[in-house]
C-alpha cells in the first residue's frame, strides 16, 4: 500500500470522526430539542405544510441534465490518462482523442439541437 | 374538459410563497401552483394586514381620518393624504391658498423620489443585487431628513391639512432641496452605470414578465406598470389637478411591456419629479399656507365627490360619499396596487419561478396599501 | 507510528487552515461588502471586528439544532457533514509552498476535484431529507448547476494535465516556477506557447463561482424566491457548517486557480519565492469573488444551464483540442 494512500484513508477517517464534533457539540451546548409542534414545522412561508407534501414528482428536466452529465464526465476521466500521456504518444493518439471528442461534441450538438436544454 | 390538459393533477405542487417571504415585501400570500420550476397558476392572498381604513373613514371626523391616509403606503404617504385632501376640499368647498398648493406638490415629489429609490433597491434586491439597496437607502435618507425637518415625521405624516399645511417651509428646507437635485442626478447616473448596464440585468429584465397593454386595461393597472405598456396615462397630465398644470413634466412611456419598460419607467420617474420640484421651488409665490379661517367643523353637503392623484404607486382614488354630516357616509379608497397584483396570476403563467418575482419586483407593490 | 502521528498533524492543520479562513473569510466578506456598500461592517467586537468569527462560531454552537418533523433525522444530520469533510478533505492536497503540504500527492488534481463534487451530496441530502419544498427545488437546482459547471471545469483542468504532463499539482507549479512570463495564465516563454490559456483561465474562474454557488450563481440558496435555499431548515452548527464548507471550497477554488494559471508560490519576477506570494494570489481571487457577488444580480437557472452547456461546455471542448494541437505543432 503506498503512503499516499494509506495518507488519505487515515485523513479521511480521522475527518469523518472530527467534523460530526460540531454537531455534537451543538446539542450539547445548545438547548434540548423541544417537541414543541409548531417549532418543528417545516418552514413554508409561514403556513402549515396544508399544501401538500414534498412527495410529488418533480420536473424531469434536472435528471435528464444530471444524465447528460455523467456521460460527459466518464469521458472526461477517459482523457485523464490519454493528456497525461500525450507527449509520449504518437499524432496516432492525438488523431483519435481529435475523433473522439469530435465526436462528443456532435452528441452536444445533437442534444442542443434536439432542445433537451431549452427552456422556455 | 374541454380545455386541452397536459398535466396530470399529481404532476404539479402547490409552493406557498408568503406571507412570511422575503420576496414578498411584507405579508402578502401566494398560492403558486408549479410544474417542477415552472408556474401553472397563481392565487394572491390577501388580508393579512387589513385594518378596516374604508370603515375608519365612515366612523371618524374628517379631520380624524387625516392620518389615516398616511398608514395606506408607507413609502410615499404625502400622495394619499394629499389626494383625500382634495377630495374633501372639493366636497366642502375649501380655498387653498397657491403657496401651500406649490409646497404640497412639492413635498408629494419627494415622498415620490423616495418611494421609487426603495422600490429600487427593493426590486434589485429581488433580482439578488443586494448593494443598490444601501445606495438608494443613502439617497433617500436625504429626503427624509429634510422632510423630517418640516413635518415632523419621517414615514406617517400628517402633514397636509384640509386648506393647507401644517408649517410652512424655511429657507434652509428650500436649500437642502436645491442642494439635493444635483446629488440625486448624480446618483441616478451612478444608479444607471451599475444596473442599467448590468448584462445579467438586462438578461433577466428585457424581454421578461410580459404584461400587455390589454392586460392593464383589464385590471385597471396604473402608473409604472401601464406605462410601461405603452399607456400613455398620467393623472397629473391627463385629469390634471392641485398646480401641475403650470409645472413642467414629462410622463415616461415605454411600450416594451416588459421588465425592463416598467423599470425604465420608474427610474425616469425619478428624474421627472426632481424637475417638478426644482420648477416648483422656482415658482414658489409668497402667502399664507393655510387659509385665513380654517374650517373647524368640515360637514360637506351631501352628494359623491371623486377625486383621484398620481401616487408614487399609480392612481389612487377616493371616493366620498357624504349626508352632510360631519362623518362621511361612505369613504371609498381605490388603492392602485391592489389592481396592479392582480394582474401577477394572468401575468406569471408559464413564467419560471424567479422570472415570476422578478415581474412581481416591478409591480412595486406594499402590503399594507393592498389591504388597507 | 510516527506516520499516523504526522498524518493527523497534517489533517488537523489542514482541518484548522480550513476553518481559519471559512471563519475569517465571512468576516472579510462582510468587511468587503461594507467597502463596496458605504458602510463600516461588523467592526465592534474586537479590533476591526477581529472577533466576529469566533463569537458568531459560539453562537452557533450554542443554538438549538431543530430537527423538523418528518425530517430523515440520519441524513439530516450528515449532509453538513458532508459538505464539509470533502472540502477539508482536499485541503490535504493542496500545496501552499514547496515544503507547505499535507500530502504530495501523484493524482492530487483529480483527487482535490473528486472530493470537491462530493460536495454536492451532501447539498441533496440536506434539500431532500427537510421535507420542504423549498429546500428540495433549491437541491434539485444546486445538483443540475454542480453537474453542469464539473464539466468545463474538469475538461480546462484537462488543459492543464495536458501542458504539465502530469497531475501532481506540485509539478504542475514547479513548471511555472519562474517569472511572471511562465505562468500558464500567461505563457510566452514556458515549455508551451499557449495563447489560449487566458481563456481557460476564464472558463476556470466561472466554473470554479458556479461550483461553490456564489453569487451571481448562488440559485441554491437564491433567498429571493427560495427563502433560503437548501440551508432553509437548518439552524445552529448545521447551517455553520454548510456556511464553512462554502467558504472551504471557494477557497481551493481560488487555491487550484492559483496552482494552474498563476504559479502557484512563484514570484512574478522571481524574488523570494515562497507562500506568501501563493496567500497573495490566492486572497487576490477571493477578493476578486466577494467583489462580484456584491455588484451583480443573481442569475437565472436556464440562464446559467445554457452558460454552462451552450457554451462553456462546447468552448472547453474546442479549447481543449486545440491546446492538444498547438502542443504537438511545437
Amino acid at each position: 500500500m503506498s503512503s499516499e494512500l494509506l495518507f488519505s484513508i487515515i485523513a479521511i477517517f480521522l475527518l469523518a470522526a472530527l467534523v460530526p464534533i460540531g454537531m455534537v457539540a451543538t446539542t450539547i451546548l445548545g438547548p434540548r430539542s423541544s417537541k414543541e409542534k409548531i417549532k418543528n414545522e417545516a418552514y413554508e412561508s409561514g403556513i402549515k405544510n396544508v399544501l401538500g407534501g414534498v412527495d410529488q414528482k418533480f420536473s424531469v428536466k434536472f435528471y435528464l441534465i444530471t444524465i447528460l452529465f455523467l456521460i460527459f464526465d466518464i469521458e472526461a476521466v477517459f482523457m485523464y490518462p490519454w493528456a497525461v500521456n500525450v507527449r509520449e504518444l504518437s499524432w496516432f493518439g492525438f488523431t483519435e482523442m481529435v475523433v473522439f471528442i469530435l465526436l462528443l461534441l456532435t452528441g452536444l450538438i445533437y442534444i442542443l439541437r434536439k432542445g433537451v436544454l431549452n427552456w422556455r | 374538459m374541454n380545455q386541452p390538459v397536459e398535466l396530470q393533477p399529481d404532476e404539479t405542487f402547490v409552493l406557498n410563497v408568503g406571507p412570511q417571504h422575503p420576496a414578498t415585501h411584507g405579508v402578502l400570500r401566494i398560492k403558486m401552483e408549479m410544474n417542477g420550476e415552472y408556474i401553472v397558476h397563481a392565487e394572491t392572498v390577501v388580508g393579512y394586514i387589513h385594518r378596516m381604513h374604508e370603515k375608519m373613514g365612515e366612523i371618524k371626523t374628517y379631520p380624524q381620518f387625516l392620518m389615516n391616509l398616511s398608514r395606506l403606503d408607507y413609502l410615499g404617504a404625502m400622495g394619499y393624504s394629499h389626494c383625500h385632501a382634495l377630495c374633501v376640499e372639493k366636497a366642502a368647498g375649501i380655498e387653498v391658498p397657491k403657496r401651500a398648493e406649490y409646497i404640497r406638490v412639492i413635498m408629494v415629489e419627494l415622498n415620490r423620489i423616495s418611494s421609487h429609490l426603495v422600490w429600487l433597491g427593493a426590486f434589485i434586491m429581488d433580482l439578488g443585487g443586494f448593494t443598490p439597496l444601501l445606495y438608494t437607502f443613502q439617497a433617500r435618507e436625504h429626503i427624509l431628513d429634510m422632510m423630517e425637518r418640516i413635518t415632523g415625521a419621517r414615514l406617517t405624516y400628517c402633514y397636509i391639512r384640509f386648506g393647507g399645511v401644517s408649517r410652512d417651509i424655511d429657507d434652509q428646507f428650500i436649500q437642502s432641496a436645491r442642494d439635493f437635485m444635483p446629488y440625486m442626478r448624480k446618483e441616478l447616473v451612478k444608479y444607471h452605470k451599475l444596473v442599467t448596464g448590468n448584462i445579467i440585468f438586462k438578461k433577466r429584465l428585457i424581454g421578461m414578465g410580459h404584461i400587455s397593454p390589454e392586460m392593464c386595461r383589464k385590471y385597471g393597472a396604473s402608473s409604472g406598470v401601464a406605462r410601461g405598456a405603452g399607456i400613455n396615462f398620467d393623472i397629473r397630465r391627463n385629469e390634471p389637478y392641485s398646480v401641475y398644470p403650470e409645472l413642467e413634466f414629462e410622463v415616461p412611456v415605454y411600450d416594451g411591456c416588459d421588465n425592463m419598460s416598467r423599470y425604465m419607467v420608474r427610474m425616469d420617474e425619478i428624474e421627472q419629479s426632481l424637475r417638478i420640484v426644482e420648477h416648483a421651488l422656482d415658482q414658489l409665490p409668497d402667502g399664507p399656507v393655510m387659509p385665513k379661517k380654517a374650517p373647524k367643523n368640515i360637514k360637506p353637503p351631501a352628494g359623491d365627490y371623486y377625486q383621484a392623484t398620481e401616487t408614487a404607486r399609480g392612481t389612487f382614488g377616493v371616493r366620498l360619499v357624504s349626508d352632510g354630516s360631519t362623518t362621511p357616509y361612505r369613504m371609498k379608497l381605490r388603492s392602485p396596487t391592489y389592481s396592479n397584483m392582480h394582474l401577477f396570476d394572468e401575468a406569471c403563467k408559464g413564467l419560471m419561478i424567479m422570472d415570476a418575482m422578478a415581474m412581481m419586483g416591478t409591480l412595486d407593490l406594499v402590503i399594507p396599501e393592498i389591504d388597507r | 507510528m510516527i506516520l499516523t502521528l504526522t498524518i493527523l498533524l497534517a489533517v488537523i492543520i489542514a482541518i484548522a487552515w480550513a476553518a481559519f479562513n471559512a471563519a475569517y473569510l465571512v468576516l472579510a466578506e462582510r468587511r468587503g461588502a461594507g467597502i463596496i456598500q458605504r458602510r463600516p461592517g461588523p467592526n465592534i467586537n474586537g479590533p476591526f471586528g477581529l472577533l466576529q468569527p469566533p463569537l458568531d462560531g459560539i453562537k452557533l454552537m450554542a443554538k438549538q439544532l431543530i430537527i423538523p418533523d418528518g425530517a430523515d433525522k440520519f441524513m439530516y444530520i450528515s449532509a453538513p457533514v458532508l459538505v464539509m469533510c470533502p472540502a477539508i478533505m482536499s485541503f490535504v492536497a493542496l500545496p501552499y509552498s514547496d515544503w507547505l503540504q499535507a500530502q504530495n500527492i501523484d493524482v492530487g488534481l483529480l483527487m482535490v476535484f473528486a472530493f470537491a463534487s462530493m460536495g454536492t451530496m451532501g447539498i441533496v441530502f440536506a434539500g431532500w431529507s427537510s421535507r420542504n419544498k423549498y429546500s428540495l427545488m433549491a437541491a434539485m437546482r444546486s445538483v443540475s448547476q454542480a453537474v453542469a459547471y464539473e464539466i468545463p471545469m474538469i475538461i480546462t483542468a484537462l488543459t492543464i494535465t495536458l501542458m504539465a504532463g502530469t497531475t501532481n499539482l506540485d509539478a504542475i507549479v514547479a513548471q511555472q516556477s519562474e517569472n511572471f512570463f511562465h505562468w500558464n495564465i500567461f505563457p510566452l516563454f514556458g515549455e508551451t506557447h499557449n495563447i489560449l490559456m487566458p481563456f481557460s483561465f476564464l472558463i476556470f474562474f466561472i466554473c470554479s463561482m458556479a461550483e461553490t454557488n456564489r453569487a451571481p450563481f448562488d440559485l441554491g440558496e437564491a433567498e429571493g424566491e427560495l427563502v433560503a435555499g437548501f440551508h432553509i431548515e437548518y439552524g445552529s452548527m448545521g447551517f455553520g457548517l454548510f456556511f464553512m464548507g462554502e467558504y472551504a471550497n471557494i477557497v481551493i477554488g481560488a487555491t487550484l486557480a492559483t496552482i494552474f494559471f498563476l504559479g502557484g508560490w512563484s514570484c512574478p519576477f522571481g524574488l523570494f519565492p515562497g507562500v506568501w506570494w501563493f496567500l497573495i494570489k490566492m486572497y487576490a481571487i477571493i477578493f476578486t469573488i466577494i467583489w462580484i457577488r456584491w455588484t451583480f444580480p443573481r442569475t437565472t437557472i436556464y440562464g446559467l444551464l445554457n452558460l454552462s452547456w451552450k457554451i462553456l461546455i462546447p468552448a472547453s471542448l474546442v479549447n481543449l483540442l486545440l491546446t492538444a494541437g498547438l502542443m504537438k505543432v511545437f
